[in-house]
């Protein structure tokens, strides 16, 4: 036990140099990224990646077992064994030496291959063995232009994630959030989507006013935000691939809080148009709207079960914000987060089963998991100032926004809470992340 | 048509409310100065720090004092999580309202902010709330609907910066912008 908590410090650290020296190459491209790793589990599984052979080429910019060794690293669930300490470099199921890995204590063991197959192409080829039963469990080839690279390398990810945990991996998904560069008055607002490792971020929209609630619609095809360009809150949708914009709410008052349901074809909405901030459901084909909650008080922060049929909002009806839960349909609300003074922001996870919100149990604003099972929020991160919690598609992490270091930075902690990170950029501060849903294309 | 608007804020409710000076030099395009009388209210602030910070969208005069001049004042401020006007806010509020009705083509805007507490959509919600306050003291008291503008900023244009009750104490305010 202690060995192996030894083996993951050592392997935590070695995944995040890694990381540290794959993003010194894109210094120039922009925002450059590092993830800390604050907490880990006590024990993963022992995994060996081995550097991919490489046919016809002599370097590839984005080495697969580097980034593939980065993924597994970082969620917590694995132990990245050091290459140094392995006893050969298969690329091949058929030179695999089994006690080679036994030796080292690997569990599993990743190989593979990149073969220029020309005209910039490249063929990729990987398995993923079980060492101790001494069989492949997967193994996949594909072919790509070499760009892409990074992409499979993360697509190569999420299928030992889920041979090896029984979960679908998230890896090959992206990350939207907001970046503020400058001060007053001169800051800019970006809204920019990154890889989930937030590798490569590209700039979707760029405003000298805020920008507020990215939400991805359920085919990740759309963003809906929340833009002050024109000097108030407005709901914006664009198009990922073609940035397309829809102006499709501007009523008077605030406009803002946009969140798909399940089906893609409807938002819900804040409004304060009829004389306060309530809940409303806009539809996107025919553009009406249905008004939702009916109170003095503050209605905002909708979010829609994955089936569709119920609502959650935060309101501060009970004279703090708190979390209520009604029927999409319509009907009475009820309120369901009873820890804390404050409750607020709420998000489902992919199954349903539990909510995740910012509480203020009297130790500051914290991510809390509301679960169905017990009806209680539990904190589940120990910092002051965290904000915007959303699941990955997958459900195994959630990310959030907090402070760290007087500055805004993303953080993600598994839903156990037992693993912790801290995305930090090194320009201008980050905030409002949405986790995208799962799609290749992206 | 806009004039520079030109401010200065003195911080602290304790400023004493009976205080209120002759409002001046009011005419068409609105410009606000400050008027004499009762100098030096630069009393505490609301943590007992006291200190003066000037703000405005629209630059600041700083040679101006604001002092006893409930009009002179263009920010209310309110308690946390809030949106109730205290005394000190009813008080600068209905100066304005009745500034206003005797100022008939004038328009305004309540521009509503919270405190980085909290989750953004909320504090976005709750600075309305608190312009909305605003408005609904200047309408009871005969300010048509028409003339008064809403605007939310939530956490997103704080005035002071710092994690702390005096920061969260000047962030939490309506200002009134006249147009």
């Amino acid at each position: 036990m202690n060995k192996r908590m030894n083996g993951r410090e050592v392997t935590c650290g070695r995944a995040f140099l890694l990381l540290l020296l794959l993003l010194g190459m894109v210094n120039q491209a922009g925002a450059v990224l590092t993830i800390e790793v604050n907490k880990g589990i006590d024990a993963g599984i022992p995994i060996a990646v081995v550097p991919f052979s490489l046919e016809g080429l002599a370097d590839v910019s984005h080495p697969p077992a580097d980034v593939i060794e980065s993924d597994l690293g970082l969620s917590g669930k694995f132990d990245t064994i050091p290459r140094e300490t392995f006893l050969s470099q298969p690329s091949e199921l058929r030179s695999v030496q089994y006690k080679d890995w036994r030796l080292i204590k690997a569990e599993a063991l990743v190989v593979g291959k990149i073969i220029n197959i020309g005209n910039g192409q490249l063929e990729v080829r990987f398995r993923l063995i079980d060492v101790f039963r001494e069989r492949q469990l997967a193994g996949q080839k594909f072919i790509i232009p070499e760009n892409r690279l990074r992409k499979v390398s993360h697509q190569i990810s999420d299928i030992i994630y889920q041979q090896l945990t029984g979960t679908r991996g998230a890896f090959d998904t992206k990350i939207a959030y907001v970046t503020v560069e400058g001060q007053e008055p001169d800051r800019r607002f970006l809204l920019q989507i990154a890889d989930s490792d937030g590798y490569g971020p590209k700039t979707v929209l760029q405003s000298s006013e805020p920008i507020l609630s990215p939400a991805w619609s359920p085919d990740g095809n759309w963003m809906a935000y929340v833009s002050f360009e024109q000097k108030r809150s407005n709901i914006y949708l664009q198009n990922v691939w073609s940035g397309e914009r829809k102006l499709i709410s501007e009523y008077q008052g605030i406009n803002s809080a946009p969140a798909w349901s399940p089906d893609g074809r409807s938002l819900a909405i804040t409004l304060s148009k009829d004389g306060n901030p309530e809940i409303y459901v806009y539809n996107v084909d025919n553009e009406s709207l249905r008004r939702m909650t009916r109170h003095t008080a503050i209605d905002t922060e909708p979010d829609w079960s994955p089936d569709g049929r119920w609502l959650v909002f935060t309101s501060g009806r009970s004279g703090a914000a708190q979390v209520y839960k009604m029927p999409s349909a319509g009907g009475t609300a009820k309120r369901i987060s009873f820890n804390g003074q404050y409750n607020a922001g709420p998000s489902f996870s992919p199954d349903g089963k539990s909510i995740v919100m910012i509480t203020n149990q009297g130790n500051g604003f914290r991510v809390g998991l509301y679960s169905d099972n017990d009806q209680t929020v539990r904190e589940l991160t120990q910092t002051i100032q965290d904000e915007s919690p959303t699941f990955a598609p997958n459900g195994e992490m959630i990310i959030y926004a907090t402070q760290k270091g007087g500055r805004n930075v993303l953080a993600a902690v598994s839903i156990d809470g037992n693993v912790q990170q801290t995305l930090r950029f090194q320009q201008g501060s980050v905030r409002e992340p949405a986790w995208s849903p799962f799609n290749r294309k992206l | 048509m806009r004039k520079t608007l030109s401010y200065v804020v003195i911080i602290g409710f304790s400023i004493a409310i009976a205080g209120c000076g002759g409002r001046k030099a009011v005419e068409g395009d609105v410009q606000v100065e400050a008027v004499d009388g009762t100098a030096g209210a630069s009393s505490a602030g609301l943590d007992g720090s006291g200190g003066t910070v000037t703000s405005g969208l629209e630059g600041v005069d700083s040679a101006a004092g604001a002092d006893g001049d409930l009009l002179g004042k263009r920010v209310v401020y309110f308690e946390y999580d809030s949106s109730l006007l205290t005394l000190e806010a009813e008080a600068i509020v209905q100066a304005h309202a009745q500034y206003l009705a005797s100022a008939p083509g004038t328009q305004i805007i309540l521009e509503g902010h919270a405190d980085e507490r909290g989750t953004r959509e909320y504090n976005l919600a709750l600075g309305e709330d608190r312009a909305r306050s605003v408005a609904n003291l200047m309408e009871a008291m005969g300010v048509s609907s028409s003339r008064v503008q809403i605007v939310s900023y939530g956490e997103e244009r704080p005035v002071a910066l710092g994690y702390d009750e005096a920061a969260f104490a000047l962030n939490r305010r309506v200002e009134i912008l006249y147009q």
